[in-house]
């Protein structure tokens, strides 16, 4: 078996999670990225999307994050999050609400303007979170 | 000497007084922990931030970002003030405001204009009541819930309106949480961002050697991205020890105050119990001189 290493994930509201893992794979802006024990050090910002990970017992599991940070050191890797949910603490209500608002407001915005910029962002972050409820219970 | 009625309606009403205090007490205690353990569920975040933050800012490249340059004239300032929304806490936002007032006065004094953004109704009324410019105000923040979006909301408006020049520095004054006896307050310069310096890394033989890090996308961009996130941070943690501050000196005010109830019904129970002896002095008085009497 794989030699394990540590995954934190970290928000300013709580540790989400923090245990011995054996490969994490993770959305850095410039491609999605995997992380094994003995890792060199890598600091990456993140895109929303997930974080999948195959725990110590070998069973994968799956986060959704909406961007921040990624430390990966040889023995751990260090996840700083805005928010991050577990799989079964989605909100698929509320991201199914955000999606509609914010295809509606690209719908009416003008490309140049901040407030555009922010209604994709949310868009992102809302497909993200249905994309992870939706394929698994499929 | 006052009369046996009215000592007792003043007894009465004292010991209601007294029952609310207490309740308010014992309301602060519990809103601290909560307060207390949101400090604590953000430290992690915020330590682990401020450490990747170094590294980075050590290998970004000089001004690699408009929120670390100085202005060289400075003309506006705004000004963050964290205060409670409610009163009975003691000299906990007349501190807070204070601070503020010697900030403005110092500013004003050397030819700045001065606007302010409120976190808390206190401060806000002490705003409008001087007549002084607010840009935006936040209430039913500070000792209640709230989440980072807060942070990330008034942060981002902070950041803008530093980008188009509408603020030359943002402050920003908060209470301190130092522990139950001390909140003192403390001003911080938000923007343009102090010089960050790396927390220096401890090393002795058992430390591995670490290659460099390697960064995507690339430390100025990087940088650039984290911050405004940590103006956010600041921001957060602002507000956590001002709330945390906030409940502790209610508690210590709402302490002070049953303290004083007690003593006071310990003092009129004292009169009550002399006029009520007093009283049946004279009757006894009345009784044994109109017996006398009669005896002739």
């Amino acid at each position: 078996m794989a030699e394990l290493l540590k995954l934190e994930v970290v928000t300013p509201e709580k540790y989400v999670i923090s245990e011995d893992v054996e490969i994490v794979m993770a959305p850095g802006t410039i491609g999605e990225f995997g992380v094994l024990s003995g890792h060199t050090p890598f600091l990456t910002s993140l895109k929303p999307g997930t974080i999948n990970y195959k725990d110590s017992a070998g069973k994968d599991k799956i986060i959704f994050v909406s961007g921040g940070f990624s430390e990966a050191l040889p023995d751990r890797v260090t996840i700083l999050a805005e928010s991050a949910e577990r799989r079964r603490d989605i909100d698929i209500d509320r991201a199914r609400a955000a999606l509609d608002r914010a295809q509606k407001r690209l719908a009416q915005g003008k490309a140049d303007n901040i407030n555009f910029e922010r209604a994709k962002a949310s868009m992102y972050r809302a497909i993200e979170r249905i994309k992870i409820v939706e394929t698994r219970s499929l | 000497m006052a009369t046996l009625k009215e000592v007792q309606s003043k007894i009465s009403s004292v010991k209601k007084t007294k029952q609310i205090t207490k309740a308010m007490n014992m309301v602060a205690t519990s809103r601290l922990r909560g307060a207390q353990t949101a400090m604590e569920a953000f430290r992690p975040y915020a330590e682990k931030f401020s450490e990747v933050l170094g590294n980075i800012a050590d290998k970004a490249g000089d001004g690699a970002s408009p929120l670390l340059t100085p202005r060289e004239e400075v003309n506006k300032v705004n000004i963050v003030l964290m205060t409670s929304d409610r009163g009975l806490c003691g000299g906990f936002n007349f501190n807070l405001i204070e601070a503020a007032e010697k900030l403005k006065d110092e500013k004003v004094s050397q030819g700045i204009d001065v606007s302010f953004t409120n976190f808390g109704k206190k401060g806000r009324d002490w705003c409008r009541n001087n007549k002084l410019p607010i840009t935006s105000e936040y209430l039913n923040v500070v000792g209640g819930k709230f989440g980072f979006n807060v942070a990330s909301t008034s942060g981002q408006e902070l950041i803008d309106g530093f980008l188009d020049g509408s603020f030359d520095e943002v402050y920003v004054i908060l209470a301190n949480f130092q522990g139950m006896a001390a909140q003192p307050p403390v001003v911080k310069q938000l923007l343009p961002i102090p010089i960050i310096v790396p927390a220096e890394a401890e090393i002795d033989d058992d430390t591995p050697y670490l290659a460099e890090h390697i960064i995507e996308p690339s430390p100025d961009e990087l940088l650039n991205e984290m911050l405004p996130k940590n103006i956010f941070i600041q921001i957060y943690n602002g507000l956590l020890e001002t709330s945390t501050s906030e409940h502790a000196a209610r508690m210590k005010a709402m302490d002070n105050a049953t303290k004083a109830c007690n003593d006071m019904i310990e003092n009129l129970t004292l009169a009550y119990n002399k006029a009520r002896q007093a009283a049946i002095t004279m009757e006894l008085m009345d009784i044994i001189g109109g017996a006398e009497a009669l005896k002739g």
